[in-house]
């Protein structure tokens, strides 16, 4: 087999030397009932195992994976769905610490200009903790809109807005609060380690005390871009192969989620109006099943062009690619990377009217039932790749930038679309292998990339 | 010679006659007072240094496009004592199927009115009136009980109408024979035949580049799409209609086409049009009409439901309920075989002073209308420039797809081309259907009447719609509608029945128009 021109480029983490054994049967688990079950049935040569038997890959829980992970043994080609402490990066107050560390880190290395690529999530203070910090950045700016989201929650729930430190004061005095108040009392319970992790194991200690949930107190953007009157999100697909080094892909396919009710800051306490998820919209009085309220990024990204022209879209979707590497690399030395495990992320970006993307969390479980025809062909298409990319059957050579809707994204330093490794002079036209909201030809391309490496197989040199 | 000379002559005057009572009449005429300052301007050639003067601003231009635009509209030469009913239509048995249409529409309308009890219009309590002004940028939201309402009447029953159009003056004998038509419609109208299309269509040829096809992924943009995005670019720095409208016929780029249509249609937001769509939206508070329902419950129907389209709903109401008011679009029926229903005030019967039309802009709409609207919220966000788009769009082409006439972009026409080009090109796929009783015009005809709205993908309508824009004539419509059964044919070779023949064309998402259009006029061995 030729060597490839460019001696720069790497694989993207697959075993060299030793032989990948080709195995019969892939024996899977999962607890999931949903898309996932479909694709992994479906897929040839994987057997479905139950209860106690031996698997070589389980699309776990996080509660599972809590309780279990460190005492499994796992064999050198077991793959499982999640890093163990994923939480670093999807909890919200701990991917604000992350982020706030990272961004000093590079103010320290790089300048203010670097540090201020990662200007992407709204100012945010844990409460309770930073509760001081926070009333001092609050009498700063009177009258902007503040939103307070458990850490630990999803689907939007116990989330609400306020202006007035009043709000907070009646929310204190509720259950949650007068544990606040009481926590606010005492040192912070967290143990942190010197490499900025987070210990859980702390909260043993709290085993006498109810547990009390952790808030963040963050900024909220009022001025979203809207279409035709309505609030949306985005949600995007990451997955990410290993921490260190740090390999992701980006997938091509992705959606817009929108508030059923048209946007005004009138209403603050209509939550319906300000909460995209749609399990918040799904109970509004307004939601008509067959609607969806959800649009496939490529056709949103043709509505921006079409209103705001091609280079203003390039500009807002390298913004993004942005968010999401350093948001990872955030958490990169923090993350355990075992070779054992991957991780589907969802990402959640907020538009803003200036076409500046937002960070508003990251999903270690985004969901996967689908709400109508079109998502099923969407999640059922996604977690095929995703498991072309996991690779059980070894077949690819790792070398590969594209597996039909990912596009690989970083692997330990920026890839390019072009053919050879990225430009280190920074002249010159470096493209990212991005393609966020394009054309997606997965089979295509999936054929023609089998077919090759068959090719490649038969004809051994 | 000189019949032609006169029918020109008769053209230019009608013309002159028409601009004349419009706004830019009175701008040049200012423009013309204030240039009178310029130090260019000398008396002894003051008509060639203002002529002159025009060439230079600009102005010339946008009287270049104001004659272009009335041309477009302008209905084919005629005797020039010819009375009027021909303008609209010059065939009796035409005129004569449209007027009982035309009645059966509005006694179901009247008996809609008299079984609700709902006058076809009155005026808004005060508070009524404040509560619509505070909501009209989200009446979506309003949940009006609309469940005894019903459409006036839906595209099949209007096809049941065309497929019992007769020319009483038309004997094609009882036998059979190889020229026998064997669709639905049985009118005798001339229809292009394919090497008149591609004559017709030659720009969207195998060896001219298309969007929609040129500007694929596998395509390097340098071949094709970097110089027609550069020369979409001249055509708006010129302002030129005329050159606009030949563009288009290649495709227009993403982020030019809301420019190049407005161009096309020669619309331009002027203080008076923002000020005339204000008076519109007035007279929307003032007064509430029955059609206004209609319009309601057309687009909870479908647009709402729509996935795509459903977050324009408020767009929706803004636009058509102003419509409804819209007099201005009375005058397009001058052109239009349809006329606009006449309504009595209580009491005066027969008395023309007393008469009315309604709704005022002599429209009713029916089930799939809002569709229209639908695919141009995609393009103008700004409310009165998106409905003076979608006025001119209506008043130019849509009001074609719903009255019977023999205009070759008619709705009829259309149905005798589509099913022509399918009993010529495809006869043994037209037989096989005709055998199983899903004779093709009764699927494809939703496609036409709608001009693929909802259908299609919306980038693809919009490529459609380009092309529609570009040649001036929706034949297109039915050369589509034949290619994408060409390009299904396999499949509905296999079906035994209506329902499954219906079942293989029910998604046409996934379909790309222009390499169809082009396999299908210019690669198809004829």
């Amino acid at each position: 087999m030729s060597r490839p021109k460019n001696q720069n480029y790497k694989g993207h983490g697959l075993p060299k030397g030793k032989e990948r054994e080709q195995r019969a049967s892939i024996r899977f688990k999962t607890t999931l009932m949903n898309t996932l079950m479909d694709v992994l049935r479906h897929r040839p040569g994987w057997v479905e195992v139950k209860d106690e038997g031996e698997w070589d890959f389980y699309w776990c829980d996080v509660s599972w994976l809590r309780e279990n992970f460190d005492h499994t043994y796992m064999g050198e080609h077991v793959r499982i769905s999640h890093f163990r402490n994923h939480y670093e990066l999807t909890r919200k107050n701990y991917m604000v610490k992350n982020l706030k560390r990272f961004r000093k880190q590079m103010e320290r290395e790089a300048g203010k200009l670097e540090a201020a690529k990662c200007d992407f999530f709204p100012k945010t203070f844990e409460m309770p903790c930073e509760y001081h910090l926070f009333v001092e950045e609050f009498r700063k700016n009177p009258g902007i809109t503040w939103i307070m989201k458990p850490v630990a929650r999803s689907q939007g729930k116990g989330i609400f807005l306020f202006r007035r430190l009043k709000d907070i004061m009646d929310w204190k005095k509720g259950t949650a609060g007068k544990k606040l108040t009481s926590l606010e009392a005492q040192p912070a319970r967290n143990t942190v380690n010197p490499s900025g992790s987070h210990d859980t194991r702390s909260s043993d200690d709290q085993k006498d005390e109810i547990p009390v949930e952790n808030y963040v107190a963050q900024r909220y953007i009022e001025n979203p871009y809207l279409i035709g009157g309505r609030k949306f999100d985005l949600r995007v697909y990451v997955l990410v192969m290993s921490y260190i080094p740090l390999r992701a892909w980006l997938y091509r396919d992705g959606f817009a989620r929108f508030s059923n009710t048209r946007f005004t800051l009138n209403s603050i306490d209509d939550q319906y109006v300000h909460l995209t998820n749609v399990a918040v919209q799904k109970t509004s009085p307004d939601y008509h099943p067959k609607k969806g309220c959800k649009w496939m990024l490529q056709r949103f990204r043709q509505y921006l062009a079409s209103k705001h022209g091609p280079e203003a879209v390039e500009t807002l979707f390298s913004d993004m690619d942005n968010i999401f590497i350093k948001s990872l690399q955030s958490v990169q030395k923090v993350i355990i990377s075992d070779k054992h495990c991957f991780e589907l992320y969802g990402y959640d970006i907020l538009i803003d009217q200036d076409l500046k993307p937002w960070l508003l969390e990251v999903n270690a479980s985004p969901s996967l039932t689908a709400s109508s025809q079109e998502d099923y062909e969407l999640k059922t298409c996604l977690l095929e790749d995703t498991l072309h990319v996991v690779d059980m059957e070894a077949r690819l050579t790792g070398r590969e930038k594209r597996v039909g809707g990912f596009d690989l994204m970083w692997n330990d330093g920026p890839v390019s679309r072009e053919e050879g490794g990225p430009d280190l002079s920074g002249m010159g036209n470096f493209v990212t292998n991005t393609h966020l909201g394009c054309v997606n030809d997965r089979k295509k391309q999936l054929r023609q990339l089998f077919r090759s490496l068959q090719g490649q197989k038969k004809t051994p040199n | 010679m000189l019949q032609e000379e006169s029918d020109l002559s008769l053209i230019i005057a009608q013309i002159v006659q028409k601009l004349k009572g419009s706004n830019l009449y009175a701008q040049l005429e200012r423009q013309a007072w204030a240039s009178l300052q310029r130090p260019e301007i000398k008396l002894e050639s003051l008509k060639e240094d203002i002529k002159e003067f025009f060439k230079i601003s600009g102005w010339e231009k946008k009287l270049q496009n104001a004659v272009y635009s009335e041309l477009s509209v302008f209905p084919l030469p005629s005797h020039p004592a010819a009375p009027p009913e021909h303008l609209k239509e010059p065939l009796v048995y035409m005129r004569k199927a449209q007027g009982s249409w035309e009645k059966r529409i509005l006694k179901s309308l009247n008996s809609m009115c008299t079984e609700l009890s709902i006058p076809l219009a009155r005026k808004r309590p005060v508070g009524e009136q404040k509560e619509l002004l505070n909501k009209w940028n989200e009446m979506g939201t309003d949940e009006p009980d609309l469940s005894l309402f019903r459409p006036v009447y839906a595209p099949k029953d209007f096809l049941e109408v065309l497929i019992n159009l007769r020319n009483p003056n038309y004997e094609n004998g009882d036998s059979l024979s190889f020229r026998t038509h064997l669709g639905l419609i049985q009118v005798p109208l001339k229809v292009k035949d394919i090497p008149e299309l591609k004559e017709f269509f030659v720009e969207l040829g195998l060896t001219t580049g298309q969007l929609g096809i040129d500007d694929s992924t596998q395509v390097p943009p340098e071949l094709f799409e970097n110089e027609h995005v550069r020369i979409g670019q001249k055509v708006l720095t010129e302002q030129d209609s005329a050159a606009a409208q030949q563009y288009v016929r290649q495709g227009s780029p993403t982020a030019l086409r809301a420019e190049l249509w407005a161009l096309i249609l020669n619309i331009s937001s002027h203080p008076e049009d923002i000020l005339y769509y204000e008076q519109l939206k007035t007279n929307v508070i003032q007064h509430d009409l029955l059609v206004d329902s209609l319009i309601y419950k057309d687009v909870k129907l479908t647009a709402s439901n729509d996935d795509y389209y459903f977050v324009f709903e408020d767009y929706l109401y803004q636009v058509l309920l102003c419509f409804s008011r819209d007099t201005s679009v009375l005058s397009h029926f001058a052109y239009n075989s349809a006329s606009p229903p006449k309504s009595y005030i209580r009491g005066k019967l027969g008395l023309e002073e007393y008469a009315v039309f309604y709704p005022p802009n002599g429209v009713i709409p029916f089930h799939g209308f809002s569709m229209y609207v639908a695919p141009l919220c995609f393009l103008y966000h700004e409310p009165s420039k998106l409905y003076q788009i979608f006025r001119e769009m209506y008043v130019r082409f849509f009001f074609r797809l719903h009255s019977i006439s023999s205009h070759p972009s008619g709705i009829v026409s259309l149905c005798l081309l589509f099913e022509t080009l399918l009993q010529t090109y495809l006869p043994q796929l037209f037989y096989h259907l005709r055998e199983i009783g899903a004779q093709p015009l009764r699927i494809s005809f939703k496609w036409m009447v709608r001009a693929f709205s909802g259908y299609l993908a919306t980038d693809q309508l919009l490529l459609l719609w380009d092309r529609i824009l570009g040649y001036n004539s929706l034949e297109i419509l039915a050369v589509l509608a034949a290619a994408v059964f060409a390009f299904r044919a396999v499949n509905l070779m296999e079906v035994t029945s209506l329902a499954a023949a219906e079942a293989v064309l029910a998604d046409l998402s996934t379909l790309k128009v222009m390499p169809l259009l082009q396999i299908f006029l210019f690669a198809t061995v004829t």
